[in-house]
């Protein structure tokens, strides 16, 4: 092959890339995020599981053992049940986002991404961002169902919305452990059957059926300790009153160390998917 | 600078597979490379390390002089990809798509929509961009796919296949959009099956086997290379075959072979002159007829048969 000298426009362009800033990695997130949103759109039974599956939850518990806990009436049990519900839903929706993101490797569009001048984490952070939507979704339909069975917010609407707040937080934190176990598993199917092993000591194993107190003593240890059960007390305090501080500051460090370990590992590995 | 494409010692190993082997290419400003080569020859593993995908184990390369592995990013901002499969939101809108693409380059929104809206003209889908690219056909998509990598106006464009799969009315499509975008001066490194689509898009073939180049040089030079001509002979009657196979194994050396698609056409390498007319000179006397023959420069094909030992069609080992 002969060599023939030209002069290519690109030897004038500057031979450095833009430098990434955290503004840049946002705009890309959110513009990833905004794709996801469209999807949903074109696919509402993309919402199913949001939308029927806490309905079907707080049916479920409120009428079967709403009348057979001690202490509690049904109406009493509703009010102790649904905001560990709400938050219930919120972390099984957030396994969509690991079963999304599956999906999209499977297909092109991510080599796409991936050899796109954007930031490295914009198709992973975009992907967790997207589902906030469900999470709203999730949310919502949990309260307007539990307030037709007559639960009503015994605090204000502010601090209902420091609970939405704190679940959105933890819902993120969540996300990335799904993104890392979505990068990992061949198929979305697996990512399900391994979710669900993950998901039922997360979220059963907590305190929001039922109260710590009347667990046997090495449960009680993993309940105390479960991330879920500190999210589900700061949401009932924000909702029904009662204490906060240290319970939401638990969840907000667990969201915390969630974020700062899997995160960084997801990206990694996303960078290395071949 | 001379090259927008350069590579040297290339290689990728997936566990056991050493999958690219010392590799080297190099690729002029506004030319076409054909990397061609059977399936699992190693020619997406060396795109997808040109593009920023892989990393290389060994070797260096660089596009438009900025190194892929320690100035990624810059690679990044030069190149667009076009893989095997199209690269598409299927629940967008083809605008939609393009529109993605543009604002994650960070181009202004009501530009972006202009850019998006003047790609799907130039690629007969302004019709179809607002409906959902689930109800595109494969051309369609493969075009939408190929309008996304331009959205950033790339200095290299890398193809991945590109007409795999479609029908011929849809590839000849691609291949004009491909050679617009060749005149107005985009590098291109193609990979390809398909013999012909080498011969008539590339400047230059490299031919992939193994995770090697083979052999390099224009499609004229790769079949001078092989030095041969090839005689190609069909009986008017099918029952002739064999008695005309043995005619031509007497003279030329060799016995011809027949393809599967046209097991009525005996063909054979022929190095000496005298080949030919020594076939005329037996078939006249056994008063044979023959409803065609013709002595060619070998097709690429056959030059491809020549150098791996095998046909493209039977490249999936």
């Amino acid at each position: 092959m002969t060599a023939i000298a030209t002069t290519s426009a690109a030897a004038e362009a500057p031979a450095t890339a833009r430098r990434m800033t955290p503004a840049r990695a946002t705009r890309h997130a959110l513009t990833l995020a905004w794709r996801a949103l469209v999807r949903i759109r074109r696919n509402p039974e993309q919402l199913l599981d949001v939308t029927l599956q806490p309905i079907v939850f707080v049916t479920l518990f409120v009428f079967l053992f709403g009348g057979s806990i001690r202490g509690l009436d049904r109406h009493g049990y509703l009010q102790y049940v649904l905001p560990g519900i709400t938050v219930l839903t919120v972390v099984f929706a957030s396994m969509g986002t690991g079963i999304g993101l599956n999906t999209d490797l499977t297909k092109g569009i991510f080599d796409r991404f991936r050899s796109m001048p954007i930031a490295r984490s914009a198709p992973l952070t975009g992907t967790i961002l997207g589902d906030f939507f469900r999470y709203v979704v999730s949310i919502a339909i949990v309260f307007a169902y539990g307030s037709l069975l007559g639960f009503r917010i015994a605090t204000n609407p502010v601090f209902a919305l420091g609970a939405v707040v704190l679940m959105f937080v933890f819902g993120f934190a969540v996300g990335w452990i799904w993104v890392l176990l979505g990068l990992y598993v061949k198929s979305p199917q697996s990512l399900q059957g391994f979710g669900f092993i993950v998901m039922f000591p997360l979220t059963f194993g907590s305190n929001v059926f039922v109260q710590t107190s009347t667990l046997p003593g090495w449960l009680q240890a993993w309940v105390k300790i479960n991330p879920v059960t500190a999210l589900s007390e700061a949401t009932r305090g924000l909702v029904l009153g009662g204490p906060i501080a240290g319970a939401a500051w638990q969840a907000i460090a667990w969201s915390i160390a969630i974020t700062l370990v899997f995160a960084p590992i997801a990206v990694r590995r996303y960078r290395r998917v071949g | 600078m001379s090259f927008a494409i350069e590579a040297a010692g290339l290689v990728k190993r997936f566990g056991k597979t050493l999958a690219v082997n010392e590799v080297d290419l190099a690729v002029s400003q506004g030319k076409v490379l054909g990397l061609l080569g059977p399936n699992g020859a190693g020619k997406t593993t060396v795109v997808r390390m040109l593009a920023t995908l892989l990393r290389p184990d060994a070797g260096h390369a660089t596009v438009c002089g900025a190194d892929i592995v320690r100035q990624a990013d810059r690679v990044r901002e030069l190149i667009g990809l076009t893989g095997q499969y199209a690269a598409v939101d299927e629940d967008l809108t083809g605008f939609e798509n393009l529109l993605l693409i543009g604002r994650l380059l960070e181009i202004p929104k009501p530009e972006a929509k202009r850019r998006s809206q003047e790609l799907l003209e130039r690629f007969d889908l302004a019709d179809a961009g607002g409906r959902s690219v689930k109800t595109y056909s494969g051309g369609m998509r493969r075009r939408l796919d190929l309008a996304a990598s331009l959205v950033q106006r790339p200095e290299v464009l890398f193809l991945d296949e590109p007409t795999t799969g479609l029908d011929p009315r849809s590839r000849g499509e691609v291949w004009a959009m491909i050679r617009e975008l060749v005149a107005e001066g985009t590098t291109v490194l193609l990979t390809t099956q398909y013999l012909d689509e080498a011969d008539r898009l590339a400047n230059e073939i490299a031919v992939v086997d193994h995770g090697r180049v083979i052999a390099t040089g224009t499609s004229a030079e790769l079949k001078a290379k092989i030095g041969r001509q090839t005689l190609d002979v069909r009986p008017a009657d099918p029952a002739d075959l064999e008695v005309v196979s043995q005619i031509i194994a007497a003279a030329a050396g060799v016995p011809p072979a027949s393809t599967e698609e046209d097991p009525g056409l005996l063909s054979v390498a022929v190095d000496e002159p005298q080949v030919m007319p020594a076939v005329v000179a037996r078939l006249e006397a056994d008063q044979i007829e023959v409803t065609e023959m013709a002595l060619r420069l070998a097709s690429l094909d056959e030059v491809f048969m020549a150098l791996t030992g095998y046909t493209t069609e039977d490249g999936d080992r």
